[in-house]
This record gives C-alpha cells, structure tokens and sequence, in this order.
C-alpha cells in the first residue's frame, strides 16, 4: 500500500515538475520564473519527503526541512533584486 | 495509522499537482501567486505529516513539525515579497483585473 502511494506520489510531483519547468520557460515576466522557482523547490523537498518513505533513510526528511529554509531565502533575495534592478 | 499517512501523502500530493496546473494556466503573477504559495503549506506540508505517520518514530515527527512550522511562517511572507516587488515594479495584471481607485 506505501509502495503504491509513494508511486502515485512520484507521478504526480514529477508531473508537476514538469508544468512548472514549462512556466519558467514561458515566463512572461521575471516575477513568474521567480514564482515558479519557488514552486520547483517546494515540489522538490516533496520528492526528497516521499523518497525517504520509499527508502527507510527518514534522514532525508531533515534535507528536505533545509530545502524548505533555502528556498525562503532564495525567494527573498531574488525579490530584493527585482525591487533594486527597476530603480537604475 | 498507514492508511492515514497514504491518505495524508495523496491529498498532498493532489495540492501540489493542482498548484503547479494554477502556475501554469492562470493569466497574471498575482493570480500564479496564489495558486502556488498554496502548494507550500497544503501541498508539502500534508506530504510531510503522511512521512511522519508512516514512520511512526518521534525524531521523524519533530523534524516534520518544525518543518511544518517554519513553511507556515515563511511561505506567505516570502509570496507577499515577491507580489509587492512585481507590483511596484509594474508588472502588468490580466487584462481582465477590475481595479477600483
């Protein structure tokens, strides 16, 4: 039954993956990449969440946390730089 | 226990996959915004608890919690950011968006 829903759950999140990847190519704007960024390392540290159900390693759930923190950061800055590239 | 985590980790993963369509069909970076800050909290955040379910360890569960939390304290503040940046930067917004002044 873990076995299904861990694939399942790969499907999905991969699928996802894919529509995001599509949005960051399309754009329009740098603020969509950016919020599509976002979403790729959130589905990321999903990923890293079902693979450590499918492994044993429940390790993987504490990079998954950090994956989280690196993001927000990540976000922020680029937001920053959005805010610093419009005032030259 | 494990058929609340399949179901936990199901419904999460529903959330993701609904966020990343929103990402991809809604017309403007303030509707986007809101469809894929959703995916952190609702979407990861039931994919994590669904870990800790069918782990069944304590150190997993504490992991998950602070995860958990700290999705919850940063994700909206690291949307808002953004949005405001596009926002001030001029980003333009559907062609549809009825604004009152």
């Amino acid at each position: 039954m873990i076995e299904l829903t861990t694939d399942i759950a790969f499907a999905a999140l991969g699928l996802g993956l894919l529509l995001v990847l599509v949005r960051i190519i399309r754009g329009p704007t740098l603020a969509d990449r950016i919020l599509a960024l976002d979403l790729l390392t959130t589905l990321g540290a999903g990923i890293i969440g079902v693979f450590a159900i499918r492994s044993g390693e429940y390790l993987f759930v504490d990079v998954a946390v950090a994956l989280v923190v690196i993001s927000f950061v990540s976000t922020a800055a680029f937001a920053r730089y959005l805010l610093s590239r419009s005032e030259k | 226990m494990t058929v609340v985590a399949v179901l936990a980790m199901l419904f999460g993963c529903a959330f993701c996959l609904l966020a990343a369509l929103g990402l991809l069909r809604f017309p403007d970076i303030f509707t986007r915004a809101h469809a894929a800050s959703m995916a952190g909290l609702a979407g990861v955040g039931l994919i994590l608890a669904g870990v800790a379910l069918a782990s069944s360890d304590p150190d997993v569960a504490a992991a998950v919690i602070v995860g958990i939390g700290f999705m919850a304290l940063t994700g909206p503040v690291a949307t808002h950011l953004l949005v405001r940046a596009a926002l001030k930067t001029g980003t333009p917004a559907a062609p549809s968006t009825n604004i009152e002044k």
